[in-house]
């Protein structure tokens, strides 16, 4: 499933990032800043008029993201982290 | 390198600055150190060609060596996805054409956040090159019972690791030490393990974290990004600075206005007539002191922008507005900019550097000119006054309170429709992301807030001053010369070149109802909005201040001009882009003459339609 398809509070585990075309640069700083497989990942909030921005706390660090951005995120929803 | 050379080069090299960066993610609370380390031995210019801030600093070492240190824009990678990480990138790899490659590089990392903050370190530790990691926020890191093993991570690191606290007096007095004698041996190459498993392997080995977020911040942010409490919570903060800006400010103004008049009358008394006099008391001292009267909204203004920014609060105010402001085509971080603009635009343009991504930086300095500043005011308050009468409609509602309000929310429905415009049949938009870091909170510094507005009120002294000053002389001599025969019936400034000006600009203007007296008064008009006022006052020569011109001025202005001129007037000054303040500060901020061109271009375009639109109307009426 997708991050953007979280509801606020959930808990996952990213599985991948998917670029959307070739030399995607949001996929990469995605990767960057920390959105790889088997990292925990929580939405803390959404925003106000139909939440197309979401927040999520991953790693030490809270991001702010469009449901477009978020869209590229595959996630599981399950909770036990993958060995790293 | 041996012993014996080390000492030969520390004696020669003792006269020569050391040459260091110090780099790191956004929110490393790098900026603070630098403020620590080089405290108000500061220079702040820009890059050569581009608008990123360029910020050096000086501090002398133990032994007396000096640090000439470079605050580079914060990155999250050397992958550059902004103009800000382009230049960090070029310098780290000695690639920028003007700055050489810093000798050392002081790495700055969060001991918070040290998942996000280590990649970046062991991608510049790959580049070989000396380097001091700077674990920063100690202070922070204790409080939430982080612990981290400082010399296991130096080891793994291969590079220096040093703690500090930018926040606290003696906080950067160790990597001050450090930094002075033999620069550490650069950090091995590594194999290209995946940079994620290496820090993750760090931390295993290294660090111990209780608990990953603090508890503060997220009862913080639960209420913070409420979609409800939230925008409550944004409301109330909006609303306290704008009373702030208007109220607070206020005797600080009457201060100002006083000191100006008193100024003026000072000089004009001790000096005889004549031209020297007149260029002092009417063209320089009345010409500045217009615009100085700004100077207290515009530093509180500055100082409400940078409490907000230091807190971490101004990313979480974009995350809540993102919605609302991409309907337009513009970021949630335009949000801030455009709000101070209703005060006025030269702080909020210079605002918009908190966006980084170029074109939404570019759009909200486009259509900042068209939030209603405060200089419009005097302009609305005269002709509304003249020409709208003073009755309630619907029940309660003031008919001229209700028109100033129409005026503010044509402003704004233009923004956002200038702004919708552009976005559709503008240049190619590319991805626009709004993927950005919501940082811990944090508790302003006294000394990064006054830092920071020392900066920005030098700014706009300097840089807008001397433009200012330059016009006010322009306007002056324009307005004052040719001076009239004694013979000569009319005002004087009907004789000079802005009353020659003035009639010449009749055929653009007449077709919206202006006639010679208010193009003479746009003249002045120039400097700041509200001097039209007195410019008219001055045609048709009503004695007195600023006030007492509006009052006497107001009766008259109602008998000689037609309802269409008047709301043509007013109309006009809902887009007219004469503030040439404003126009400098866009060229400041853009570093380029063709977007102040567009600007001019939009704005008087629109002022002119909406002013013909009005003028038709008020006939159509009348």
């Amino acid at each position: 499933m997708k991050l953007s398809t979280l509801q606020r509070g959930a808990q996952a585990v990213v599985k991948s990032v998917e670029a959307l075309h070739l030399g995607d640069a949001i996929a990469q700083r995605l990767r960057e800043l920390g959105f790889v497989p088997g990292e925990a990942i929580r939405v803390v909030a959404h925003g106000p008029m139909g939440a197309d921005t979401i927040a999520v706390q991953i790693g030490f660090t809270r991001f702010a993201l469009r449901r477009a951005e978020a869209a590229r995120v595959r996630v599981s929803l399950d909770t036990s982290p993958v060995a790293a | 390198m041996n012993t014996v050379s080390n000492t030969a080069a520390s004696a020669s090299t003792l006269a020569t600055p050391l040459r260091a960066a110090l780099v790191g993610n956004p929110n490393c609370g790098k900026t603070a150190l630098f403020n620590r380390l080089t405290g108000a031995r500061q220079k702040v210019a820009n890059y050569a060609g581009v608008t990123v801030e360029r910020k050096e600093g000086f501090a002398t070492m133990p032994s007396g060596r000096v640090l000439r240190l470079l605050d580079l824009p914060g990155a999250y990678s050397l992958n550059a996805t902004s103009p800000d990480e382009a230049i960090t990138r070029d310098i780290v790899l000695g690639n920028h054409p003007s700055e050489p490659r810093p000798e050392l590089l002081i790495c700055v990392i969060d001991a918070t956040n040290l998942r996000l903050h280590l990649r970046f370190a062991l991608e510049l530790a790959q580049l070989g090159q000396p380097m001091i990691v700077s674990l920063n926020m100690m202070d922070a890191a204790e409080k939430r019972g982080i612990k981290i093993d400082r010399e296991r991570l130096q080891s793994e690191l291969g590079v220096p690791v040093i703690e500090t606290i930018a926040v606290r007096k003696e906080g950067a007095a160790g990597l001050l030490a450090a930094l002075d004698g033999v620069l550490p041996t650069a950090p091995a190459k590594t194999d290209d393990t995946d940079l994620h498993v290496r820090v993750q392997a760090l931390l295993d080995a290294a660090v111990s974290v209780p608990r990953r977020t603090s508890e503060l911040d997220d009862k913080l942010d639960h209420w913070v990004l409420h979609p409800v409490f939230g925008m409550l919570i944004l409301a109330a903060i909006m609303f306290l600075m704008f009373q702030a800006v208007f109220t607070w400010a206020a005797p600080f103004q009457d201060g100002i206005e006083a000191s100006v008049a008193w100024l003026g009358s000072f000089i004009g008394a001790s000096l005889p007539d004549g031209m020297l006099k007149s260029l002092l008391v009417d063209g320089i001292i009345a010409g500045t002191g217009s615009v100085l009267v700004f100077l207290p909204q515009i530093l509180l203004l500055f100082l409400f922008i940078l409490c907000l920014e230091e807190s971490g609060y101004l990313p979480r105010a974009a995350f809540l507005l993102d919605r609302f402001m991409l309907a337009s085509g513009l970021s949630g971080r335009a949000f801030i900019p455009l709000l101070s603009s209703f005060a006025c635009a030269i702080p909020g343009i210079m605002a918009t550097r908190s966006i980084q991504n170029p074109r939404d930086r570019f759009l909200t300095i486009m259509v900042a000119p068209l939030m209603t500043c405060s200089a419009r005011l005097p302009v609305y308050a005269l002709l509304i006054g003249a020409f709208v009468p003073d009755r309630t409609v619907l029940g309660y509602v003031n008919l001229q309170g209700l028109v100033l309000f129409g005026l503010y929310l044509l402003a704004i429905v233009s923004a956002l429709v200038v702004a919708w415009v552009v976005k559709h049949f503008g240049s190619a938009n590319q991805d626009a992301a709004l993927l950005m870091e919501l940082p811990a909170w944090r508790l302003p510094h006294w000394k990064d807030v006054g830092i920071g507005l020392y900066e920005r009120a030098s700014i706009f002294t300097k840089r807008v001053g001397g433009i200012i000053l330059a016009l006010s002389v322009m306007i002056w001599f324009l307005s004052s010369f040719p001076t009239p025969p004694a013979d000569w019936h009319g005002s004087a400034i009907e004789y000079s070149f802005a009353g020659h000006i003035g009639r010449a600009m009749q055929s653009i203007f007449a077709p919206i109802g202006f006639n010679w007296q208010i193009c003479v008064a746009l003249i002045p008009g120039l400097a700041a909005r509200e001097v039209a006022v007195s410019g008219l006052a001055t045609v048709y020569a009503v004695g007195g201040g600023q006030d007492e011109a509006a009052q006497a001025l107001a009766p008259l202005i109602a008998a000689q001009w037609s309802l269409g001129t008047g709301l043509a007037l007013l109309a006009w000054y809902v887009y007219a882009p004469q503030c040439l303040s404003t126009l400098a500060v866009m060229r400041r901020e853009t570093g380029s003459m063709r977007s102040v061109g567009i600007a001019l271009a939009y704005l008087f375009g629109l002022a002119w339609l909406a002013a013909f639109i009005a003028f038709h109307l008020g006939k159509a009426i009348a």
